[in-house]
């Protein structure tokens, strides 16, 4: 087995007595693409929440390529090479979708060039090709505002994929895309993973999306870890199937 | 289109005081505040409303007062120096009210400037209190220059100051920092997961309309030849607001199109009418109705359709 390159180990967070992690511990495997399915409210975005500094954890340790990261905020961590996409996509809404994805882009070279443009062409070149590989091509120079949802997700995920990170965490990525669309995205987006070395991390819905491209499936259920394991053999798992793929 | 309008707008400028020699003072206090209001739109990018921006305003103008009791004489080294302590008390104050928003932030900022202005009026032994302190003539560049001179000189280093310090602005609010800026306004979650540290962004932001209102300020002391606690008082910050608003802070120009609008506007009305009050508040709600980009917004409307 690869490396490990996100350890997790006996989280343990609660909301007003309601146990959104409660013991949690996982690895995230260099390379792999990591389905995390479970019930609405059983606490995965509270997962990324705490990957990624948003949330405190009770109790329980976080390490990033071995070095603790439990409490650092999330600017630091992104800094660390971890990016997010959201479940509801978090964009700079009244800008356009082309310095939405410019910004990221300098965020990542760093912003302290007061006197030169956001737009500089090779700038605006990188990021037309993100835009082009979600297939915003066509919304560009809309104010991000006016995307219907679902492209407001695709620029969410080209936004974080701007970060060149190397553990990127989805949240649902293909809710609110069309079915169509949808295995599209997954294409695209898979082979935007292989070809710069990005492992990660996505919680899904669907599961189709899940048996088709993930590596390894964490079942999620009441804020522990139910069951893991390849997808086939985790979708004959009886319990699995009553509690989430039944629900989900 | 713009480019040209600017050109003419700026020879109108230039030119104004040829044809009405009234009009040099009005103007050097309408770039004065222009410059400013220009620092009160940088923050509103960011949605953050500085209701005290005229206590930079005044320290400024303290500072040119102080520094010439000092000994100090020549006018750059007046402007250059009042600026930077400026821009470093910016720097102070800033970093403690930029971890506040919306109206703890102007709120804050309000109250500080009254601190300012108290001072000002209190200490009576070093600020000559509610009487102020003068300004007397600097030297330029290590010439003696009477005081009607020396008055066109500030206004046409002013109109030059306009320029250049409107294009740095300019380069600034359209480079990353900028667009970082107004992104605090819309997503700062987004922001700190871009690895921004949002904090430095305002600081920036902060000390840059400090440094742009102790332009004004400093201008308006050299112009006025007096500098008094009035400067700072919470009504003058409140008008910088309103000139900001009503030029419209989507782009440089507005601040200063605002001021001029202003202080022309002023000056008129106030010879025949004591109805000042009452044009200006007409003026500011048609403009919050019908153009919400402000004045300057009538010079760039159409390409994105409002929606
Ligand atoms: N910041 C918060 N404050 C209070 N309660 C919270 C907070 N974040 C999460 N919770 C609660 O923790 C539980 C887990 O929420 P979470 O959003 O992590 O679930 P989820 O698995 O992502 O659900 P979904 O599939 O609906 O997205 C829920 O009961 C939720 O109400
Ligand atoms: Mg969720």
């Amino acid at each position: 087995m690869s490396a490990s390159i996100l350890q997790v180990r006996d989280l343990h967070v609660e909301f007003n007595g309601v146990k959104a992690a409660d013991g949690v511990s996982l690895d995230i495997n260099e390379g792999e693409f990591l389905a995390v399915i479970g019930p609405n409210g059983s606490g995965k975005t509270t997962l990324l929440n705490l990957c990624t500094g948003y949330v405190r954890p009770k109790s329980g340790s976080i390490h990033l390529d071995g070095r603790a990261i439990t409490g650092l905020s999330p600017r630091v961590i992104t800094r660390r090479g971890v990016a997010r996409a959201f479940q509801i996509p978090q964009l700079f809404s009244d800008q356009s979708v082309l310095d939405n994805m410019m910004l990221a882009l300098a965020a990542k070279d760093g912003l302290w060039t007061m006197l030169r443009p956001l737009a500089l062409p090779a700038r605006r070149e990188e990021a037309t090709a993100l835009l082009d590989l979600v297939g915003l091509r066509d919304d560009k120079n809309r104010v991000s505002r006016t995307l219907p949802e679902g492209h407001r997700k695709l620029l969410d995920i080209a936004v974080a994929l701007a970060l060149k990170p190397r553990l990127l965490l989805l949240d649902e990525p293909t809710s609110g895309v069309s079915t169509l669309e949808r295995f599209s995205l997954m294409e695209a987006l898979m082979s935007a993973l292989r070809t710069r070395n990005i492992t990660a991390l996505f919680v899904e819905h669907d599961m189709d999306v899940v048996a088709r491209y993930a590596d390894r499936v964490l079942v999620w259920n009441a804020g522990t870890v139910m069951a893991q394991g390849h997808p086939d053999e985790v979708f004959k798992d009886e319990r699995v199937l009553k509690n989430v793929v039944g629900v989900a | 289109m713009r480019a040209i309008l600017l050109i003419v707008a700026i020879l109108a400028i230039v030119a104004a005081p040829m044809a009405a020699p009234w009009l040099q003072f009005v103007l050097t206090m309408a770039i004065a505040k222009g410059l400013a209001a220009l620092g009160v739109a940088v923050l509103l990018r960011a949605g953050m409303i500085s209701i005290g921006h005229a206590m930079s305003f005044a320290a400024s103008a303290y500072g040119v007062a102080f520094l010439a009791r000092g000994g100090i004489s020549d006018f750059g080294v007046l402007l250059v120096l009042s600026v930077v302590v400026t821009g470093l008390a910016g720097a102070v104050v800033g970093a403690f009210l930029i971890r506040y928003r919306a109206i703890f932030f102007a709120m804050l900022n309000l109250a500080v400037s009254m601190v300012f202005y108290a001072l000002f009026a209190k200490l009576y032994g070093l600020t000559g209190g509610t009487d102020g302190m003068t300004i007397p003539v600097p030297t330029v560049f290590g010439v003696v220059l009477s005081e009607p001179t020396f008055k066109a000189v500030l206004f046409y280093g002013s109109v030059a100051l306009m320029l250049l310090v409107g294009l740095a602005v300019h380069r600034y609010l359209d480079s990353p920092l900028g667009h970082a800026l107004s992104a605090v306004h819309t997503n700062e979650v987004r922001l700190e997961y871009l690895g921004v540290p949002v904090w430095a962004v305002l600081l920036v932001a902060y000390i840059v309309s400090a440094v742009l209102a102790g332009m004004g300020g400093a201008i308006a002391g050299f112009a006025i030849g007096r500098v008094v606690p009035d400067f700072a008082f919470w009504t003058a910050s409140g008008h910088l607001v309103l000139v900001a608003v009503l030029g419209g802070i989507g782009g440089v120009p507005g601040a200063f199109i605002g001021a001029f609008f202003l202080e022309l506007l002023h000056t008129e009305a106030a010879a025949f009418t004591d109805a000042w009050n009452l044009i200006v508040g007409a003026a500011l709600i048609g403009v919050i109705m019908f153009l919400p980009k402000g004045l300057y917004g009538l010079l760039t409307r159409s390409e994105v359709p409002a929606k």
